[in-house]
C-alpha cells in the first residue's frame, strides 16, 4: 500500500518539477532574448538570468509561507514583509562585526539564520495571541498594523544606534558562498581557495576579461544556487508537512472552524502554531531576500507593506493551497511581472528612437490634440516601473473574475500522507481514479 | 443550582433553589447504578441550565438527563431552546448557571474541542461539512489524537513512518463507515457537491469517526428527503444497538414518538415535561404549548 502512496506522490512531484522546469525555461528564453535585444555583453545576460533566477527563488520562498498561512489555514495574514523585516534585522544584528556601525554581535552565519526565523516566530506569537482570537478581517488589519510597527521602530531615530535608523545596517555579512571561495571575503581579488580556485577555474566565462567580474559573477550564481537549495528544503519540508492529519486540519481550520472544534480540534493552537511557522519561514524569506546577494544594506524602507501584496498577487496567480502552484506563481508573478517590464520599455524606447519624453502626463497629452502620439508612448515607456503595477492590477481582476483558483489551485491536492482512495475491505487494485 | 426532575415523568421546573431531597437523591444513585451496568458509561446529566442573551433567557433552568444506550429525543416549538441548550452542553455557549455532567464529569464551560474529546459530539443542524474538501478527507479528519497532527512527526523521516501506518489503520475504518452510511461511491469527490441529505449523513459518519460516546444529533432529518430518512434513522437505530447513547433534537413530533423511547420537551427554555412517548402524548401542558397541534 505505502509503495502504491510513494509511486503516485512522486509521479506528482515529477509532474510538478515538470512545471516548475517549464516556467523557469520560459524566463530563461524571455531574459536571453531580452538581454540580446539590449545588446548585453556576455557576462550581462548571465548576470540578468542570475538575477532572476535569484527573484524567482526568494519569491517562491515568501509566497511558500504566505500559503501556509492563507492557502491552507485561512490565516489572512497581510504583514508578510514585517516578518521578513524582523527577520532580516534579527540576523544582521546577530551576525554583523562588533565594531561596525551599528554593531551586530559578530556571531556565525547559521546562528543568525535560525536567530532571525525564531524572531520573526516569536513577534508572529506575539500578535497573533490576540489576534488569532478574532476573526479573519480582524487578523488582516492586526498584521498590517503590526508590520507597519515593524518599520516605523526599525525606521524610528531613537533606536537608530542599533537598527541604523533609516539608512539601515550597512554591514551585511558577506554571502557564505564568497568565504568559501576567497581567503579574505572582504576583497574580491584575494587569493582563492582550494574550492574557489577549481570553481573559478571551471566558470571561466569566454570573453569576460576581467577577473573581478567573472569572479564576482560566479559567486553571484553560486550564492543563488543556495537560495534555490534552500527553496527546495522548505518546499519539500511543507510538502509533508501539509500531506499529513495536520495539513487535514489546517484546511479543515480554513474551511469551518466550528466544525472542526466540534471534532475535537483545538483550533486555536494549530492556528497559533502555524502562525509561528510561518512567521518563521517568512523571515528566512526576509534573510534571503534581503539579506544576501545584491544588497549593500538592509533598510526599512524595503519593507513597505506593497511586498505583502506582490507576494500576495503571486500566491493568486499560482493558486493558493498549492505549494507548487506558491512557487510557479512567484516565479511567474518575479520574472513576467516585475523583472521584464521595464527591460521591454526601455528596448522598445530604444527602438522607437522616443527621445525627450514629457515628464508629466499633461506634457504627454497635450500632443495628442495635434495628433502626436509619441510623447504619450515615451511618458509611457518612460514610467514603465510604476505602470506594471497597473498591469498586474489588471491581471488581478481578470484572475478573480475568471480564474480564481489561480493556475494550480483547480487541483485537489488530499492532504494524507497515505492514498485515502485505497479500499481495504474490497481492494479492488486499479480502482484508484487519479 | 440543582434542581431534579422527577423521574421519568411530567416535570413542571419550579425554581431554582429546590433542596436536595431523599427522593432526586436516590433517583440518581439509581442511574448511576444503572449506568454502572450498562457497558457505555454513565449518562449526560443537565443541572439547573440556564443561558441569558442581552435580557432574553434563552434556557431557563432546564434539567435532564440522558441514560446510556438510548436514544432521547428531546423537543419543543421554535424557540424552545433547544438549539441553545445543544450549544451549552457542547461548549459553543459558556451557560449563564447551572451545569452540565459528562460521565460523572462537569463540562460546564469547556471548550468545544475538550467536550468532543471526552466523547461527546455533535452534528450541526445545517450541516457543517468541509466543502473543499473530498468526503474521505472530512472523514479522515475526525479521528482524534492524529500522531500526523504535529508538524515535526509528520515531516520527520522515521516518525513519519509511524504517521503513515497510523493513517492506513484509520484509513481502513474509514471506508468501512462509509459503506455503512453507502456513502462510499460519493468518497472521492469534494464534500461541497454532496446534496443536503448526503450532507447530513456525512456529518453523522464524520462524527461517529471521533470514536464518541455520545452524539448528539440536531436536527438531522431537516432537508432530508423520506427516502435518505429512513436510511438515516434506520442507521440511528443499528449504532444505538451498538451501545451509542443518541440526544436527538427534532421538531417533527411524529417522528420523535416513533422512534425515541424517552423523550423530553422543552418549552419557553424549560423542560416542560419527560417521559415516554405515551406519557407526553396524554400531558396536558404539552398539549397546550403545541396549542391543539395533533399530537397523537
Amino acid at each position: 500500500m505505502s509503495t502504491d502512496t510513494d509511486t503516485e506522490s512522486r509521479s506528482r512531484l515529477v509532474t510538478d518539477a515538470g512545471y516548475i522546469a517549464g516556467a523557469m525555461l520560459l524566463l530563461y528564453i524571455v531574459f536571453l532574448i531580452l538581454g540580446t535585444l539590449q545588446g548585453y555583453p556576455l557576462e550581462g545576460i548571465i548576470s540578468s538570468l542570475q538575477r532572476v533566477t535569484f527573484l524567482v527563488a526568494v519569491y517562491g520562498l515568501a509566497v511558500l509561507a504566505l500559503n501556509l498561512h492563507w492557502g491552507y489555514a485561512g490565516l489572512f495574514n497581510i504583514g508578510v514583509a514585517g516578518f521578513m523585516a524582523v527577520g532580516v534585522y534579527t540576523s544582521i544584528m546577530l551576525t554583523a562585526p562588533v565594531g561596525a556601525s551599528p554593531p551586530g554581535l559578530g556571531l556565525p552565519l547559521p546562528i543568525g539564520i535560525i536567530g532571525g526565523m525564531l524572531a520573526s516566530a516569536l513577534v508572529g506569537l506575539i500578535a497573533g495571541l490576540p489576534a488569532l482570537r478574532l476573526r479573519s478581517d480582524y487578523l488582516a488589519i492586526m498584521t498590517v498594523a503590526v508590520s507597519e510597527i515593524i518599520r516605523f521602530t526599525y525606521n524610528s531615530n531613537t533606536f537608530s544606534q542599533y537598527t541604523g535608523g533609516a539608512s539601515g545596517f550597512g554591514s551585511i555579512p558577506p554571502s557564505p558562498i564568497r568565504e568559501l571561495f576567497l581567503q579574505d571575503a572582504s576583497s574580491i581579488i584575494s587569493e582563492p581557495t582550494a574550492l574557489g580556485a577549481a570553481v573559478f577555474g571551471f566558470m571561466e566565462f569566454p570573453g569576460i576579461g576581467q577577473l573581478e567580474i567573472g569572479r564576482a559573477l560566479t559567486i553571484n550564481i553560486f550564492s543563488t544556487l543556495l537560495i534555490v537549495v534552500v527553496l527546495a528544503a522548505v518546499y519539500l519540508f511543507l510538502v509533508r508537512a501539509v500531506n499529513s492529519p495536520y495539513g487535514r486540519v489546517l484546511k479543515s481550520i480554513r474551511e469551518d472552524e466550528v466544525a472542526a472544534q466540534s471534532l475535537g480540534k483545538n483550533t486555536s493552537r494549530f492556528k497559533l502554531k502555524t502562525f509561528m511557522l510561518g512567521c518563521a519561514l517568512m523571515g528566512l524569506a526576509g534573510i534571503m531576500w534581503f539579506g544576501a546577494i545584491g544588497q549593500s544594506s538592509v533598510y526599512p524602507n524595503a519593507f513597505r507593506p506593497e511586498i505583502t501584496f506582490y507576494i500576495f498577487i503571486a500566491l493568486i496567480i499560482g493558486g493558493a493551497g498549492s505549494n507548487t502552484g506558491s512557487v510557479l506563481g512567484g516565479a511567474l508573478f518575479a520574472g513576467l511581472l516585475f523583472e521584464a517590464p521595464p527591460r521591454v520599455a526601455t528596448i522598445l524606447t530604444d527602438a522607437l528612437g522616443v527621445t525627450n519624453a514629457p515628464d508629466t502626463i499633461i506634457g504627454a497629452l497635450g500632443p495628442i490634440a495635434s495628433g502626436q502620439l509619441t510623447p504619450m508612448l515615451g511618458f509611457l515607456l518612460d514610467n514603465m516601473s510604476q505602470l506594471r503595477f497597473i498591469f498586474v492590477g489588471v491581471l488581478l481582476i481578470y484572475l478573480i473574475q475568471r480564474r480564481p483558483e489561480g493556475l494550480l489551485g483547480h487541483r485537489s491536492e488530499i492532504a494524507a500522507a497515505t492514498d485515502l482512495s485505497v479500499r481495504p475491505s474490497q481492494s479492488k487494485g486499479g480502482e484508484t481514479d487519479e | 443550582m440543582s434542581d431534579e426532575p422527577g423521574p421519568a415523568t411530567t416535570n413542571i421546573p419550579d425554581d431554582v433553589e429546590t433542596p436536595d431531597e431523599l427522593d432526586p437523591e436516590s433517583h440518581d444513585s439509581a442511574v448511576e447504578e444503572a449506568a454502572k451496568r450498562t457497558p457505555r458509561g454513565i449518562p449526560l446529566r443537565v443541572d439547573g441550565l440556564r443561558k441569558e442573551f442581552g435580557g432574553i433567557t434563552a434556557v431557563d433552568g432546564a434539567s435532564f438527563q440522558v441514560e446510556a444506550g438510548s436514544l432521547t429525543g428531546l423537543i419543543g416549538p421554535n424557540g424552545a431552546g433547544k438549539s441553545t441548550t445543544f450549544n451549552c452542553i457542547t461548549g459553543v455557549h459558556t451557560p449563564t448557571a447551572g451545569q452540565v455532567q459528562f460521565n460523572g464529569e462537569n463540562i460546564t464551560g469547556l471548550e468545544p474541542h475538550e467536550v468532543a474529546n471526552r466523547g461527546l459530539v455533535r452534528t450541526f443542524q445545517i450541516a457543517r461539512e468541509l466543502e473543499e474538501m473530498t468526503v474521505l478527507e472530512n472523514m479522515m479528519l475526525a479521528p482524534k489524537h492524529q500522531r500526523g497532527e504535529s508538524v515535526v512527526r509528520s515531516v520527520t523521516p522515521g516518525l513519519r513512518r509511524d504517521v503513515v501506518s497510523q493513517e492506513e489503520e484509520l484509513r481502513e475504518e474509514v471506508w468501512e463507515m462509509l459503506e455503512f452510511f453507502e456513502l462510499d461511491h460519493i468518497a472521492e469527490v469534494e464534500a461541497g457537491t454532496l446534496s443536503g441529505g448526503q450532507r447530513k449523513l456525512l456529518e453523522m459518519a464524520r462524527a461517529l469517526m471521533t470514536d464518541p460516546e455520545m452524539v448528539l444529533l440536531d436536527e438531522p432529518l431537516a432537508g432530508v428527503n423520506p427516502t435518505l430518512e429512513e436510511k438515516l434513522l434506520e442507521r440511528i437505530h443499528e449504532l444505538r444497538e451498538d451501545g451509542y447513547t443518541f440526544l436527538f433534537v427534532e421538531h417533527d413530533m411524529d417522528i420523535i414518538m416513533e422512534h425515541c423511547e424517552h423523550i423530553i420537551v422543552m418549552h419557553q427554555g424549560k423542560v416542560l415535561a419527560e417521559g415516554g412517548a405515551d406519557d407526553i402524548r396524554n400531558n396536558e401542558a404539552v398539549v397546550e404549548a403545541y396549542l391543539g397541534e395533533d399530537v397523537s
